[in-house]
Formats: C-alpha cells, structure tokens, sequence
C-alpha cells in the first residue's frame, strides 16, 4: 500500500526526519510511538502534502504512485486520509457541507457521478452513527466550539465518509475519556477491511488494547528505531524510550 | 434666480437642467454648490480615501436608451417592477401591478413641487442630483398596509458617458411592513455615473427592508446617497451588496428620531481587479431606548481597495441605546487594501455600544485541512469565502434576492457552490 524510503525532511533549516523506513500492506495495521518531538507528527504532514516541511530525498511509493508528486488533494482523492493531532475550527464552514463538496470532488476525479443529496444523508446518519456522534455536530460549523473529544470523534466520522484506502490516525487517542476511546476504536475497528491500512500513532498503550496493531515501530530521533509486535508497545509502557536509546547508544 | 455662472465642475457641464417639477428654491442651492463647490479632493475627510479625480474628468451626458430584456437584471419576481434605463421610466419592461394600499408616481409625472430631505449645501453629487434630476419614483406604503411580495426597482445604464440622477422616495406609514428591492446594473458602454439619492420615511410602527445589488461594470461610477427617518417603533434594515462597479460610494445616514426603533445595517462587498468600494454610514441616536445593529463584510482581491467607515452618534438625552458595529475584511492578495474605521461619539452614559474592526487573510491551515479531505484549493477557498460572507447573506430574509446574489457570485467569482 505504502513504501516509505530513507525519508529526510525538514522544516525552516531544521532536519527532522533522518532516513525513514516504512512499508505498511493492506489489511495491515501499524502503531508507531515515540517521545515528544521524535518526528511522528512531521511524518503524517509530510505524508498529507503539508507545504511548510520540505523533503530532501527519499521516496514515498502509494499504490504504485509518487506520493510526493501529488498535490494534497490529489492524495486524499487516492485515498489518504489525516486525522489531525490538532484538528482545525473553521467558523461558518458546515461540516456536512464540506464533506458533501469532499466526496463530490473524489468523485469526480474518480470520473463518477456526484452523490444524490438522499444517498448523501443516508450516509451522513450512517457513519455518524458509527462514531456516535450526534447529528447536530455533524452539520455544525467544523470543529468550532466542539470538545476535544469531539473533535477527534469528528475526525473518524469524516475517515469514515471519505472511506479511505490508508488512514493516519495523529494521536486520535489524546483527550478522549475511556467511553469515547472505545467508541473511535470501534469505529476504526468496523471501518477496517482487508484491503485498506491504517497507522496510528499514539503515546499510550491502552488504545492498542482496542486497535489490535500487527506492526509496532518506534519512531525516534527521525527514524524508525525499532520494531516489533503489540508486546512492544507494552514493552515501552512499562519502560519508557530510555532503553532503546541505551540500545542505539551501544550499536554505535 | 441669480445669474447662473459657469460651474466649477466638469463633470456636470454638458448636462441640461432638470425637466423635473424640483423646487426652485433646491435648483437654486443646488446650483449655488455647483457653481462654487469644487470636487471633493482626499483632504477633505469624508472623502479621504476615495479619489474622485476620475470622475471630474468626464463630461457626463444624460441620453435616453433601451434595452432588449430586463431577464438579467430581475432580482425578484414581482408584478410590481419598475424599470429605468439611464434613469428614465420604461413602461415596456416595466410591470405595474401596484399592489393594495400601495402608490407609485413617478417623479417625471408628478403635479407638484419636489422637495428634499438630503442637504444641498457643499454637497456636489446631492446638488447635481437635484439640479440635473433624471427621473425618480415616489413609493407610499400607506398605513396598516401589509405587501407581501417586494417592489422592485431596476436600474440600468447603458451607452458611453451617461450619468443618471435618480431620486428614489419611499414612504412607509404607520403599522405599514413591506421590502423594496433595488438593484443598479449596466449593459454595453463605458465610464459610466449612477447618482442614486433614495429618501425614506419610515413612520410609527412602520417595518420596512431595502435589499439593494449593486452590479455595475467596472469602470463605472455609483454614488448611491440614502437618507432615513425613523420614526418611534419603528423598524428598518437594509442590505447592501456591492458585486461589482468602478468606483462606488454608499452614503447611509439614518436618524433614529423616535423612541423603541430597530435600524439594522447590513453589508457585503467582493472586490477584485482595480475596484474601489467606500461604505460610509451614519447611525445618529437621537433618542433613547433603541438599538442599531450594522455588519458589513468585505472580500477584497487583486489591486481593489474597501473603505468602510461607520458612524454611531448617541445624543446626550439618548439613553439606553444598544447600538452594535463591525467590519471585517479579508484580504486575498497583497496589494488589496483596506481602510476600516469604526467610530462611535456617545454623549449619554447609560448606553451599551461596541464596534470592532478586523482585517485578516484566510486561515491557512483551515485551507490544508479541507484539502487534506480532498477539496480542491480552490474549493476550500471559496467555501472558506462564503462562510465568511455567509454572516451577512443570512441576513437577507428574501429567498430570490440570495438565489440571485449566489447567481452572480457563480459568474463574476467563479463559485461553484
Ligand atoms: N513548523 C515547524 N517549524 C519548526 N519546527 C517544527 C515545525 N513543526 C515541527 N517542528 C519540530 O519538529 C520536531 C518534531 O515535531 P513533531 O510534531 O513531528 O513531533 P511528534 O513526534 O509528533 O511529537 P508529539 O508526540 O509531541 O506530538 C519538533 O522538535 C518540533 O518542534
Ligand atoms: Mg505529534
């Protein structure tokens, strides 16, 4: 699905990251964790097209495509899917309506018809459902005066409309109480088909309790440092980053 | 009448006197302001950032033209539609069916004096209107009458050089409600002058909404001067949407004369190219116990410059006034330009007011975010747009005024949504 290749990218003259490696298949899901700063972040930034991080060489293969060739849209319409750490208000802009205009325009460039507006609700009370996220917030302005719960809930409602092939989810754990946490997984969870991935990137462990993941990496310093299966992400609940950076030392 | 010497402005010099019954005692201030007063230069503070120059240069003339279809330029359907070409009435494409309760005389068909309510003195484009009067209408909304369907006002201009004077007079009677709808287009022709003055009465009780379009062509002139009277319990509002036009400048000067008024002052202007759109109003509280409500947004692109200037007097005896303003602007490109001042003057102290400016460009990570869902740039900066608009279009209660604005928005904008 994705081949990530020796990946260095930077931001103003800052590196950040240092020669990644990541090939995630379908069906396959991916955790990858870190310490604050380590580049988790950048990485799904750079992976969605954002224009403030420069890449500086490596290669990104999606589904036999350049990746980085492609504009931020023309990534979503492939079938990249962000959900942000910090997800964004923008007053005045109805969800719904984005979303209807988002679906149209993938449409579109998969050379489709547009979705009739009875389709288009249906799918709205569908996959709002999913999340359990109250219709009224689904055709709200987005993310204006939602909770931080419900702006991650927003964020796997959108994943879910836009049906993505990869999904990134950026921390979509943080700020969600236990309730909420096992709401988005679930929905993550009902969302997952063999022929789609997902990457979560998160700090704690307990949302892999729900998202069973087949891969755990450790982002560190810019690179994938090591990897593992879900006993890792236990592994580094328990212990922390300080061993693997013991590990490194003494490779050195 | 005093010998009429040679005007000081150009711009008036190939006009004929108005044919219109006006006071002679107006066409006689009228042409003492022309004949002394000189083209409003920046140094003179109502007009700081607009310059006239342009317009001084050109020696307008009035002439009579037709057009093919008024389909264009139909705002609302209403069997209550006037129409005036180059400020003269056209009965062909016009439709009168007055509605109950309703009169509308036209000014060239009046058998009386025209007075006027807007001042004369030192003011050049008021005076010109006044003595170089095209044509007008004259509205009476009488009392107790409810319309329910809009009275539409339709004005082209069409031909090169052509100036209209065109005095609008509406007249809402006590307990009266109605909406009027005016709209100011242009077809074939250059560099041309729109001197709109509309004058309004709204009486006790009276409930009345103006929605006025202004999609002129860009080299064009519009000087659009309201003057309004409210009387107590009334309720007003008018919306003003600037879509295109060379050099436009809106005057709006209400003064809240009675007790328990509502004046609501809504606005939107989207400009590109070389535009210049100045907004000047006046809200003046005479009186206590009322309350003001003015939102005008701006989208200004390319080399085009907004002006907004408002202003909220509270007289001294003119307690308990909640009286609100704001502007806000977004600017596309760099050399677009804004010059934004609110001001309030408040001489009661029992008052609630506030009035805000602000000027920001669109939210960049708003526009990544919607792209990162697959909305292309230009989709998410246009949905980006209209949410900012949006504030002011969901002030317009007129489903076919919205559809219509939107309609032109498609056109000159290139909006998809
Ligand atoms: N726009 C930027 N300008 C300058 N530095 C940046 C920018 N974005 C990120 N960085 C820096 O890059 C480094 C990696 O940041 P990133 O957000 O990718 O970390 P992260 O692994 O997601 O951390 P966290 O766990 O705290 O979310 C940090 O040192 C951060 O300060
Ligand atoms: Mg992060």
């Amino acid at each position: 699905m994705i081949k990530i290749e020796n990946l260095h990218a930077r931001v103003e003259e800052k590196e950040i990251l240092k020669g990644l490696n990541l090939t995630v298949n379908a069906g396959e899901i991916h955790a990858i964790m870190g310490p604050n700063g380590a580049g988790k972040s950048t990485l799904a930034s750079v992976l969605a097209g954002r224009e403030d991080f420069e890449v500086t060489e490596g290669s990104v293969d999606f589904d036999g495509e350049d990746l980085l060739e492609m504009d931020t849209e023309e990534r979503a319409r492939e079938g990249l899917f962000l959900a942000f750490q910090y997800p964004v208000e923008i007053p005045g802009v109805s969800n719904v309506n984005f979303l209807r205009t988002a679906i149209n325009e993938i449409r579109e460039h998969k050379g489709e018809d547009p979705i009739s507006a009875k389709d288009f609700m249906a799918m709205v009370r569908e996959k709002s459902a999913l999340v359990e996220l109250d219709a009224k917030l689904a055709s709200r302005s987005v993310n204006e005066g939602f909770s931080g719960g419900e702006k991650k809930r927003n964020e796997i409602f959108q994943m879910a409309m836009l049906n993505p092939k990869l999904s990134i989810l950026d921390e979509t754990d943080s700020g969600l109480d236990i309730d909420a946490l096992r709401i988005v997984a679930n929905g993550v969870n009902k969302l997952k088909t063999k022929n789609n991935a997902t990457i979560v990137i998160t700090h704690y462990q307990r949302l892999l309790d729900y998202i069973v993941p087949d891969f755990v990496h450790v982002l560190f310093d810019g690179k994938i440092v090591k990897t593992g299966g879900k006993e890792l992400a236990l592994e580094l609940e328990e212990k922390g980053y300080d061993w693997i950076k013991e590990e490194l030392a003494a490779a050195h | 009448m005093a010998v009429i010497a040679e005007n000081t402005v150009n711009f008036t010099k190939a006009l004929a006197p108005t044919s219109l019954s006006v006071s002679k005692s107006n066409i006689e201030k009228a042409m003492y302001t022309l004949e002394n007063s000189p083209l409003p230069t920046t140094r003179n503070e109502a007009w700081k950032y607009t310059r006239l120059v342009k317009i001084g240069k050109v020696k307008f003339q009035n002439t009579k033209a037709t057009i093919a279809s008024i389909d264009p330029y139909k705002i609302v359907e209403s069997a209550c539609t006037f129409v005036f070409v180059n400020g003269h009435f056209s009965a062909e494409l016009s439709s009168r069916v007055i509605p109950a309760g309703v009169t509308c005389e036209l000014l060239s068909e009046l058998n009386e004096e025209i007075g006027t309510s807007v001042n004369l003195e030192n003011e050049l484009f008021n005076a010109t209107n006044t003595a170089h009067l095209t044509g007008g209408i004259r509205i009476t909304i009488s009392a107790k009458t409810v319309v329910e369907s809009p009275i539409q006002i339709i004005h082209v201009l069409k031909g090169d050089h052509v100036i209209s004077n065109f005095r609008t007079i509406i007249k809402a009677e006590k307990f009266s409600k109605s909406a009027i709808v005016q709209g100011f287009f242009s077809e074939e022709g250059e560099v041309n002058f729109c001197n709109n003055i509309t004058e309004v009465s709204v009486e006790d009780n009276a409930f009345l909404t103006i929605d006025k379009i202004q999609y002129e062509s860009e080299n064009s002139f519009h000087i659009n001067t309201e003057e309004v009277q409210q009387a107590k319990n009334s309720n007003f509002t008018i919306n003003t949407f600037t879509l295109n036009g060379g050099i436009v400048r809106n005057n709006l000067h209400i003064n809240v004369n009675g007790e328990n008024c509502e004046s609501h002052l809504n606005g939107a202007y989207l400009l590109k190219n070389k535009q210049h759109v100045d907004n000047h109003s006046i809200v003046d509280h005479k009186v206590p116990n009322c309350e003001s409500f003015e939102l005008y947004k701006g989208v200004i692109d390319d080399n085009s410059t907004g002006v907004f200037n408002g202003k909220v007097y509270v007289r001294q005896d003119a307690q308990k006034i909640n009286a609100f303003q704001s502007n806000g602007n977004v600017l596309l490109s760099d050399n677009a330009t804004i010059n934004s001042k609110p001001e309030l003057e408040i001489y009661a102290d029992d008052v609630k007011c506030s009035h805000g400016s602000t000027t920001g460009q669109l939210d960049e990570e708003a526009v990544f975010y919607l792209r990162a869902r697959g909305l292309s740039e230009k989709s998410a900066r246009q949905l980006m747009v209209s949410a900012f608009i949006g504030e002011v279009l969901n002030k317009v209660e007129n489903e076919q005024v919205l559809d219509f604005i939107h309609g032109i928005l498609r056109k000159r904008f290139d909006w998809n949504l």
